[in-house]
């Protein structure tokens, strides 16, 4: 029998549209209008174009920018997803002990980003800072501020520790949703502590670990606040990432639109990855036989 | 109401309505033919004609920004391209 087709559903999602429009397509119409004209203020323009994305692509600025947000995403998703499911694993399932460790996770995500990097970068500076201090009194050669390497460590680490907590809690609640007929099937069949994982909760965590990597992956690429806070994009550029590099051409040189230019290129590659995760991780085999 | 502000300008005003000319007809052929024509395709994922329209599009973004970073010439050839592209995501994809 045919499935019957309402068209009339559509407007239910009226409101959503209307709400979307003015927060989201106005403005990156009006980003769109800004990255193809230039401007000196006063609402005055003058048609530039594509003169702007041909700087953009030309830019080893930019270039370098992006491949500096690809492998502190990368670093991150490689860190904190493993972690997370670890976490989430070893977290007791009912007891006193459920509450404690919800509430210490959810503790960073409490936070406000600019204060985290208040922290980091109190917490890391080598005058006053436990860190710095401890990692200077046992020899090693750490200060954020001069070198480019304690630089990324401070950020990646400072990120882990905010964020790894999400993947956390989206692990548990997709752990503790597995019905027990599952893990006493697996007693009966003598499984090990691995096969449990692998073959049960792994593939039962697919989904929340879809929305977690994509969180992470769109948050990560478009962080800005606590790298900004911690070492402004340095030392020299070692930390400038794509919204620093952004947020520096928009406002502190005020050049509209070579800064719309870059904010399109820039919206395009963040759109086009997560389509490609969103795609590999929802739709690849689960049109095949078998495939889950 | 002064939307002096948006910045206004012919090219990006036809490039809107375009984009929204092709959201209506969208609209129009799924009202006719309802249930977004999924079928799979050459990369073994189903997709909906919306799925298609959507990698046509993002497609025709990166071949045009191809198009300024790689080559001198017009960038109507890249919407030429583009449309070809977008012929190929609708019959294979």
């Amino acid at each position: 029998m045919d499935k019957p087709w309402n068209n009339k559903a559509w407007f239910l999602v009226l409101p959503v549209v209307v709400l979307v429009a003015f927060s989201a397509v106005i403005p990156l119409m009006t980003v769109v209008n800004y990255s193809v004209q230039d401007t000196f203020g006063q609402n005055v323009f003058f048609w530039a174009g594509t003169d702007w994305y041909e700087q953009t692509l030309a830019s080893e600025r930019f270039r370098d920018a992006l491949v500096r947000n690809l492998v502190f995403s990368f670093l991150i998703l490689a860190i904190e997803v493993p972690l997370g499911i670890a976490v989430a694993l070893a977290m007791p399932r009912k007891g006193w002990g459920v509450s404690v460790c919800l509430v210490l996770m959810a503790l960073p995500l409490l936070i406000p980003w600019n204060v985290v990097g208040t922290i980091w970068q109190v917490f890391g500076r080598i005058d006053i800072g436990l860190l710095g201090r401890v990692l200077a009194d046992i020899g090693i050669d750490y200060n954020y501020t001069q070198e480019p390497i304690a630089a990324w460590a401070t950020v990646i680490v400072m990120d882990v520790w905010h964020w790894t907590s999400l993947v956390v809690l989206l692990c548990y609640a997709g752990l503790v949703s597995i019905p027990d007929a599952y893990y006493q099937a697996a007693r009966i069949d003598g499984a090990s502590r691995w096969a449990v994982f692998r073959y049960i909760q792994l593939p039962k965590l697919k989904h929340v670990l879809l929305i977690a990597i994509l969180l992470r992956f769109m948050d990560s690429f478009m962080i800005y606040t606590e790298p900004f806070v911690v070492t402004g994009g340095g030392p020299g550029n070692s930390t400038t990432f794509l919204s620093i590099d952004l947020v520096k051409m928009a406002i502190g040189q005020f050049d509209l639109g070579p800064a719309a230019a870059m904010s399109i290129v820039y919206f395009l590659i963040v759109l086009a990855l997560s389509y490609v995760f969103y795609t590999v991780m929802t739709k690849t085999g689960a049109d095949r036989p078998g495939g889950r | 109401m002064d939307l002096s502000w948006m910045a206004w300008t012919w090219p990006t005003a036809i490039f809107f309505l375009s984009i929204l000319a092709l959201l209506v007809a969208m609209a129009v052929w799924e009202y006719f033919s309802p249930g977004g024509g999924p079928r799979i395709g050459i990369f073994g994922f189903e997709t909906t004609r919306g799925d298609r329209l959507f990698i046509a599009l993002l497609g025709a973004a990166f071949i045009s920004l191809g198009w300024l970073g790689l080559t001198e010439l017009s960038l109507w050839w890249a919407l030429a391209l583009s449309l070809v592209y977008a012929v190929g995501v609708f019959r294979l994809v």
